[in-house]
């Protein structure tokens, strides 16, 4: 049993290699996936990586298989996303989903008008897919120093982020920092998109932002057990879907976002706030 | 039209806290809110009364800098900073997961600032502060848990710890029990009892009798303002509700006079 848990991560480095890139990206994605939940956004993420997607594509397109070109090329294209939609949202009478679904389906499609005017065998499944089994030096550093930005960010706007998603009128009343912790926040969402895409594609990097949060949703009531059981759920999934990709021989991208769903799938049958919790851990109710 | 009659009797002795100069608010050129002028005094009880649609949240909005005037403007004596609102329909999102103690306990923000931790002190004010307004002991359950009449209760501990010098309030008691009311109208008029400035949006004209000294009463111009008693007369308000149904959506440019004469 230890031999089968362990063996692989002591045996091959490349599986190291891909643990210390699920570890990172669990640290930085999750908490960010929590706070889009909270802020009723899920699906912004699924969006963002359609619009980072054309970025990375044409810095593909431009320069090869380039980690920096694709990154830089995916930042920017997310950021300009991201800020157009926010800024769309703040300012506009439409809501950040109009504002975003608006922007980006223009950036999906002006990527896929650009790949098509340079050339058609574009292999671009390693950016659909990713390739956490073959992280080299420079990706797993780029993952680790988001990851790093990432929870140091979240550490400075912590505060008014919190606000900002449970009570921007009042936030905005008090302090002038609301600007700061929305567009902040966009682009944070943009660049764990990005370190997701390296390792589990952009496809599949929304679902180890996502599911973790939503599962820890269904357990924890307060904030901060939320946040800590998000990375954990996410930590673990990494790990789970590692070694179901190793043993089954199956690419570990979607193993790693299936075994995050299937922690979902099983607190959907038995948290508190899930469908059948409620009913299981019945207790009489109180005198007042 | 006719001009309406001189606004706001202020004291000379009592600086002003907001003076309105030819204020005009309103939405796609349509005015809400027309040639206001006047001031309201500092540490004044002001109720803004009127029918639905006559602006009174319009102007709640601009005084706190939401929306920009038409026309016009507005001086402010207070810090920004030390401006608290109340508005209307909150986006408070009571699904969040934070507890009543947080919820009230950022009301400090302007001393905790994004970083700052609370300490004892501080904690031991934000215990008091629930108990003053009836939610002691619920401090730790989620904002979710709390029934409207709690939420909007633990809505005014955190405005007693924002400790503002000017409070806007947009109908605070709306969908509020009777009790919860009068409770809540005990904090007000304690707060003016303090000396704050407090401008609140109502509906219940008979509390306004009660309790507000001074009222402005609006249907989208200001149709009296002043001693309670003597704006809210049968006449002005068959005139307020006369006036805020007249909307017209081919109304012609408006040329009265940037100084209407009022003040």
């Amino acid at each position: 049993m230890a031999e089968a848990l362990l063996g692989p991560f002591l045996e091959f480095e490349f599986m190291r290699r891909a643990l210390v890139g699920c570890l990172a990206l669990a640290l930085g994605a999750a908490p960010i996936g929590l706070f889009l939940l909270l802020r009723r956004m899920s699906l912004m993420g699924d969006a963002m990586s359609h619009a980072i997607l054309p970025g990375a594509a044409l810095g593909y397109l431009a320069f090869g298989l380039s980690l920096g070109a694709m990154t830089v090329g995916g930042i920017v294209a997310g950021v300009i996303v991201a800020l157009a939609a926010g800024a769309v949202a703040r300012s506009s009478i439409l809501r950040e989903d109009a504002s975003l679904a608006a922007f980006y389906l223009l950036s999906l499609a002006a990527g896929v008008l650009i790949i098509s005017l340079r050339g058609r065998n574009v292999d671009l499944l390693h950016v659909l897919f990713g390739s956490v089994l073959a992280l080299d030096d420079a990706s797993l550093l780029l993952i680790s120093a988001i990851s790093t930005m990432t929870l140091f960010a979240l550490a400075l706007l912590y505060r008014p982020l919190v606000l900002e998603c449970f009570d921007p009128t009042f936030l905005r009343g008090v302090s002038r920092l609301s600007p700061l912790a929305h567009y902040g926040f966009l682009v944070l969402v943009v660049l764990n998109l990005v370190s997701g895409f390296h390792s589990l594609g952009t496809l599949m990097a929304v679902g180890i932002m996502i599911l973790p949060a939503a599962t820890a949703r269904l357990w924890a009531r307060r904030l901060a057990p939320m946040l800590a059981l998000s990375v954990a759920i996410a930590l673990a999934s990494g790990v789970l879907g590692l070694l179901a990709s190793f043993h089954a021989d199956v690419p570990a991208g979607p193993a790693i976002v299936l075994a995050a769903g299937l922690a979902y799938v099983g607190s959907l049958g038995l948290a508190p706030g899930g469908l059948f919790g409620p009913r299981l851990f019945r207790r009489a109710h109180l005198e007042s | 039209m006719l001009r309406k009659q001189p606004l706001a009797p202020t004291e000379a002795h009592a600086p002003s806290a907001i003076v309105f100069d030819n204020l005009t608010l309103g939405y796609d050129r349509h005015p809400a809110v027309h040639h206001l002028c006047g001031e309201i005094g500092r540490g004044a009880l002001v109720a803004v009364v009127g029918p639905n649609g006559a602006g009174k949240s319009t102007l709640l909005k601009a005084l706190t800098g939401e929306l920009a005037p038409l026309q016009g403007g507005f001086r402010i004596a207070a810090d920004p900073r030390a401006i608290a609102y109340l508005p209307q329909q909150s986006e408070l999102d009571r699904s969040f997961p934070v507890s009543v103690f947080d919820m009230v306990a950022m009301g400090l923000w302007r001393k905790l600032g994004p970083f700052g931790g609370i300490d004892r002190i501080q904690r031991a004010l934000v215990r008091e502060t629930l108990a003053a307004v009836g939610l002691a002991g619920v401090e730790h359950r989620p904002v979710g848990a709390l029934s409207g009449g709690q939420l909007q209760r633990a809505r005014f501990a955190r405005l007693m710890l924002q400790d503002a010098e000017l409070l806007l309030l947009d109908e605070p008691f709306n969908g509020i029990d009777s009790r919860t009311t009068e409770d809540l109208i005990r904090l007000v008029l304690d707060w003016h009892a303090q000396g704050r400035t407090i401008v609140a949006v109502l509906h219940d004209l008979e509390r306004v009798r009660r309790y507000f000294p001074q009222c402005l009463l609006v249907a989208r111009e200001a149709l009296g303002f002043g001693a309670t008693g003597e704006v809210l007369t049968a006449a002005n308000l068959a005139r307020a509700r006369e006036l805020a149904e007249s909307f017209d959506e081919y109304a012609p440019v408006c040329h009265r006079p940037a100084s209407t004469g009022l003040a």
